[in-house]
């Protein structure tokens, strides 16, 4: 098996007195999708920022490549190669997308004090970046971003980061916003990403679009790991039943909130 | 893909500004004749353009990444009394003057911008608490240092001639060459340099700007420094044109520059327009104010029009923004 890029041990944050995550354990290995699964307030976002360096661990430890590493900030991640995509962030819905893709890396032509920002040379290079994910539509880099679609827009943050070198690809919520045909583009370039070797973390409601790109699923559950399983391991229906709050759903709760009562607060092991 | 096109040209930021510019030139020649068009009439309008013009672009940058800045209006007095009172009252060098007048401007810029990246309070609310004070500031001070609120200083030589004087002995002044000048190097730095891009990214959105690693609080204090240096700058350029400065005045400029910049294309909430937008604007804002004059209107419909041009062109841009954001290339094109 091969090392994780970026892997989480026993992680724990709380803000203040309140503890939002508990004993994290993940792995995120090249080429492969992690999907994190789990309701509004599970701690979804709050690990995505201890992963994208906004926020500090209380305790844990994260590795990269296998060795302890800190995110003091969100430009340590990124310099690391751990490159966050919000769901509508990292892109300008104003710009044109040539200077939208090249935001604070401007490609520039002359020199000295003439230097001045090559605006064919970065359309060109966001135009066949975005078209090289499979985003066949975008020809024009002078268009603005706002009048891309949703899924473009996502597809053209996610290009963005995968030209820049990213190696840990962090995608907050890519489809929620999105209906079924935008979606579809989106996964396709996160099977793109995957094929490219990189590593993605995909945080998601959507049960249907974790199954179609996930190789690992993580679900949270009041900012502990309530179950950890391979692709395969469990059917969709166990899945929405464990994300939709169902019958079963409230057993494993109660069931962890016991546990938690009986061992000091502390969460059961995920089960594998 | 770099033809020009008619679609293409409104398509820009600044068709809204160029499309009222010529509205305004037509209902001026209907109503007034061409006079405002010959170089008397021209001067009239081109020296209230080039002063409200050299304050209303980083005005409009600032607006652009998202911030604002209403103390310029208490900055023009406060450029003009410095000037005034190290130079005219206590007859030092003028280019010590001119080094301290443009000086307080930088600090009042600094500390605007410190006081916005550090506080979050909205730009608006800290910019109208330093017009106050350095409103008080210039009053209080110039009080009690000449015992006066009008200061008089007489300038020769080569700082008259480089800030107050008219050109070639006519009625234009020697501002109207800095706003041109200023114009240009604000367009080379904003549209062609690679700095621009960071303005835009950051009135789009300043966390991804941040994130993609845009300097964005360094860019906002130098933003800030901009505005409230040119509108000490012009200040003290009056002060030096008419040989006296007054503590009151200068209110005017506030409002004048956002309707010019807004007129001229910019997005109040940041994010889009442009400098030579910015410069159509305060044309027209210009040519409205000052071409009554030459129509047999009373100048005090001036304000109607001034209103009703300000709603015209915002719902113009926002048109037009519109346009800009849904454009794609035609189907067949690929």
């Amino acid at each position: 098996m091969t090392t994780p890029i970026l892997a989480l041990r026993g992680v724990n944050k709380s803000f203040g007195p309140i503890d939002v995550l508990h004993d994290i354990t993940l792995e995120v290995r090249p080429g492969e999708v992690l999907c994190l699964l789990g309701d509004n307030g599970a701690g979804k976002s709050t690990l995505i920022k201890i992963m994208s360096g906004v926020h500090q661990a209380s305790s844990g430890q994260i590795e990269l490549d296998g060795q302890p590493v800190t995110l003091p900030t969100p430009r340590a991640a990124q310099e690391a190669g751990i490159s966050t995509v919000h769901q509508f962030g990292g892109t300008f819905p104003l710009m044109s997308i040539g200077r939208s893709f090249f935001v604070g890396v401007e490609p520039t032509k002359g020199w000295g004090p003439f230097k001045v920002y090559d605006r064919k040379r970065a359309n060109s290079i966001a135009v066949k970046a975005v078209q090289d994910m499979g985003i066949t539509r975008i020809t024009d880099g002078d268009r603005l971003v706002g009048g891309l679609s949703g899924g473009e827009r996502q597809s053209l943050a996610i290009a963005r980061a995968v030209h820049f070198g990213a190696r840990v690809l962090i995608l907050d919520e890519p489809t929620a916003a999105l209906g079924v045909k935008q979606a579809t583009h989106v996964l396709r370039i996160v099977n793109e990403a995957k094929r490219r070797g990189l590593a993605v973390v995909f945080i998601t409601h959507q049960v249907m679009h974790a199954m179609a790109v996930g190789d690992h699923f993580a679900v949270l559950i009041r900012g502990a790991v309530a179950a950890d399983f391979k692709k395969g391991e469990k059917t969709r229906e166990e899945i929405t039943d464990l994300m939709a709050g169902g019958a079963s759903m409230a057993s494993l709760e109660a069931e962890i909130e016991g546990y938690m009562a009986s061992h000091g607060g502390h969460p059961p092991p995920p089960a594998q | 893909m770099s033809s020009i096109t008619i679609g293409g040209l409104l398509r820009r930021p600044e068709a809204g500004a160029a499309l009222g510019l010529i509205a305004v030139l037509i209902f001026f020649a209907i109503f007034g004749g061409l006079t405002f068009l010959k170089p008397a009439g021209m001067a009239s309008w081109l020296n209230v353009a080039a002063n409200l013009g050299v304050i209303a672009i980083p005005l409009g940058l600032l607006m652009i990444a998202g911030e604002l800045d209403i103390s310029v209006g208490a900055m023009v007095p406060f450029g003009a009394m410095t000037v005034a009172v190290v130079t005219g009252h206590y007859g030092m060098s003028i280019w010590l003057g001119v080094a301290v007048a443009l000086s307080f401007g930088v600090i009042v810029g600094l500390v605007n911008g410190i006081l916005v990246i550090k506080t979050a309070v909205p730009s608006l609310i800290v910019t109208l608490g330093s017009l106050f004070a350095v409103q008080g500031i210039v009053l209080g001070l110039t009080v009690l240092i000449t015992k006066s609120t009008s200061v008089a200083l007489t300038v020769e030589g080569p700082a008259k001639v480089l800030f107050g004087d008219f050109l070639l002995g006519g009625q234009l002044q020697v501002m109207v060459i800095w706003w041109l000048a200023l114009t240009a190097l604000y367009i080379f730095f904003v549209h062609v340099s690679p700095f621009g891009n960071w303005i835009f990214a950051m009135g789009g959105d300043k966390t991804s700007a941040r994130n993609a690693g845009i300097p964005t609080d360094r860019l906002t204090v130098i933003l800030f420094v901009l505005s409230a240096t040119s509108a000490a700058f012009v200040g003290m350029c009056q002060a030096i044109l008419y040989n006296s400065a007054q503590v009151a005045g200068g209110q005017s400029f506030i409002f004048n520059a956002i309707i010019s910049v807004v007129v001229g294309g910019v997005l109040l909430t940041g994010g889009f327009g442009s400098v030579v937008g910015i410069f159509f604007g305060t044309i027209t804002f210009a040519i409205v104010t000052q071409g009554i004059y030459y129509t047999d209107f009373d100048r005090n419909w001036s304000s109607l029009i001034i209103g009703v041009l300000l709603l015209g062109a915002v719902l113009m841009n926002n048109t037009f923004r519109k346009m800009a954001l849904s454009y794609s290339p035609k189907k067949g094109a690929k």
